[in-house]
């Protein structure tokens, strides 16, 4: 069966979940083969690989794969890909991998598709454009496929393949050492998971209020295990930090369970979510068009209906 | 210092946007063109550096013959000069076609900066300025929330969702910004009747030295078989809150295996 690079998305030696899901994918399109790239790849992170089908692990360990910003990163998946001649390469559609995947094509003489939420055993990928409103099935037609996918397109299993790691040379370029890393600044909002790959999302908008009305949206969150997410008239309004922004200028998400509290749903938020697969709906406003996306909504205060769904869950954990 | 702002028209944000049956590529004429949001705030960062510190500020937009509107509302905004690709044999380019296009259009012009908005709200691929910066051989500089420019040392704030990374580089360097960064000015009466005179410079195909085969759609690098719009969702269940709203969405979580 022909070679599929899957190139791992790991932070600070663990493993993501979307490269479970991508190794998931990789398998139904042929042998999945993972490249790590940076330092952190211990024994335990290579196993977790392995369980999900790796049946071999490239692993590129150099300071300057984590020192310097993404051209490393393609320069040593760009020579892997020469060396190999995988059939394609997936890689998670996220800021650093997306801009890997647009450098990596043009070294490597290939198109590239990002995005996609399927690919089929033939390499034709699936996306969802224009806020979800549109599907389309593309094909790249020039050298190595080159596909970013997003989190949640795949329900990740385990299917345990060997696992054999084989070390390649990491010799990174002086002009690919050119944007560097010279620190890194992590706000206190640790605990929960990353807003584009969380199963559950519970987001707020312009009915919260202010900022302290955030806690009742994160405290659902938290009985949840979700991320937290914001609209665009949130974010704005200074009350949660733009990075949590989902719509067309911010996140797009695609989680199993999207639960929007007091937002209308305009198309610039509906352009990140409605490609959610649940979508629960508070929102004092009957005539807000986000309830036309609603799987359950309640038209309700949602001081009272947020904590009330908080509490109810907590009891129903214990 | 010598900035070159690259922007992209796009249908208007809260346009339905589609797919024209024939060659599958965006349906421009159905919706108003405007410069992409997220290229304002390109266009504002890069007023603000030269008012802070001198310059000029160049911008740059590859599209049809309308797509002359946006660099106009740039150069509305304070810009003092646009360059306008536009050629017929461009039309369906892919990222990869637009970035060497793009690139050509830049290269040798001495900027010391090439700034990008993060992405454009209609392909949402995001990738182009790291494609210009891989074929232009410059450091990238992307999703900025924050620019410094301290003599040829440029550092910026990269956003992230744990809060951001710095990163620096010497320039010239491609930046790429997100929306947090600033907040674009309105076009004002005076900056509205100055653009009208400030010089646009057409660039074609063959100005830029590429070959016609190489750009357009029948050369990009991957192909749509194939599109539809989604298919309409089922309406859900929408009740009043009756004083146990919460509890009734429980119900439905659990009964979603939820929890």
């Amino acid at each position: 069966m022909s070679e599929i690079l899957v190139l791992v998305e790991h932070s600070e030696g663990a493993v993501k979940k979307v490269t479970l899901e991508l190794l998931t994918l990789a398998r139904s399109l042929g042998t999945p083969s993972a490249v790590w790239l940076g330092a952190g790849a211990d024994a335990a992170a290579l196993a977790i690989l392995g369980e999900y089908g790796a049946e071999t692990i490239y692993v590129a360990d150099s300071a300057d794969l984590d020192d310097f910003l993404v051209a490393p990163k393609a320069e040593v998946l760009a020579s892997l890909i020469a060396d190999k001649a995988p059939a394609a390469v997936l890689i998670a559609s996220t800021a650093d991998g997306k801009e890997i995947a647009g450098r990596v094509a043009i070294k490597a003489d290939s198109g590239v598709i990002t995005d996609a939420v399927g690919v089929a055993a033939d390499l034709t990928a699936t996306q969802s454009v224009f806020g979800g409103s549109t599907v389309v099935k593309s094909k790249v037609t020039r050298g190595t496929p080159i596909i970013t996918v997003r989190p949640n397109s795949t329900a990740p299993e385990a299917a345990p393949a060997t696992g054999t790691r084989s070390d390649v040379a990491a010799a990174i370029s002086d002009a690919a050492k050119s944007a560097k890393v010279t620190g890194r600044t992590v706000a206190q909002r640790g605990g929960r998971p990353d807003l584009a790959e969380a199963a559950i999302v519970v987001s707020g908008g312009r009915g919260v209020g202010g900022a302290e009305g955030f806690g009742v949206v994160e405290a659902l969150a938290d009985t949840l295990g979700a991320a937290v997410g914001a609209s665009r008239a949130a974010t704005d309004a200074g009350w949660y930090p733009h990075q949590f922004q989902v719509g067309q200028t911010g996140k797009t998400v695609s989680p199993q369970l999207y639960i929007a509290n007091g937002i209308s749903g305009a198309i610039q938020h509906r352009a990140g979510m409605q490609t959610s697969k649940t979508i629960v709906v508070v929102n004092k406003d009957p005539e807000a068009p986000i309830f036309e996306l609603a799987d359950f909504g309640v038209v309700g205060d949602l001081f009272t209906v947020v904590p009330q769904l908080t509490e109810e869950i907590g009891k129903r954990k214990a | 210092m010598k900035i070159a702002v690259c922007v992209k028209q796009v249908p208007d944000t809260w346009a339905e946007k589609r797919l024209k049956p024939e060659d599958s590529t965006l349906d421009r004429e159905s919706a108003e063109g405007v410069l992409n949001e997220l290229d304002e705030y390109a266009v504002e960062e890069a007023l603000r550096l030269i008012e802070a510190q001198g310059g000029e500020v160049v911008v740059v937009s590859m599209g049809p013959e309308r797509a002359g509107e946006t660099i106009r509302k740039a150069l509305s905004m304070g810009a003092d000069a646009g360059i306008h690709i536009v050629d017929d044999a461009l039309h369906g380019s892919d990222a990869i076609a637009t970035s060497a296009a793009l690139a050509k259009a830049l290269e040798g012009r001495g900027f010391d900066l090439i700034l990008f908005g993060s992405e454009s709200t209609d392909a949402r691929m995001s990738v182009v300025p790291a494609m210009v910066a891989e074929r232009l051989g410059l450091p990238q500089l992307t999703f900025a929330q924050k620019v410094e420019v301290d003599g040829s040392t440029v550092r910026i704030e990269r956003q992230a969702e744990y809060g951001y990374d710095s990163i620096e580089a010497s320039a010239p360097v491609v930046v790429s910004v997100v929306e947090k960064i600033n907040e674009p000015r309105y076009p004002s009466f005076k900056g509205i009747m100055a653009a009208k005179k400030k010089p646009v410079d057409t660039l074609t195909v063959a100005d830029l030295g590429l070959e016609p085969v190489t750009v357009g759609l029948a050369a990009a690098w991957s192909a749509v078989d194939e599109f539809a719009a989604r298919p309409p969702k089922a309406a859900g269940t929408v009740i009043a809150d009756d004083g146990a709203g919460g509890v009734k969405i429980a119900d439905y979580l659990s009964q979603q295996k939820f929890i």
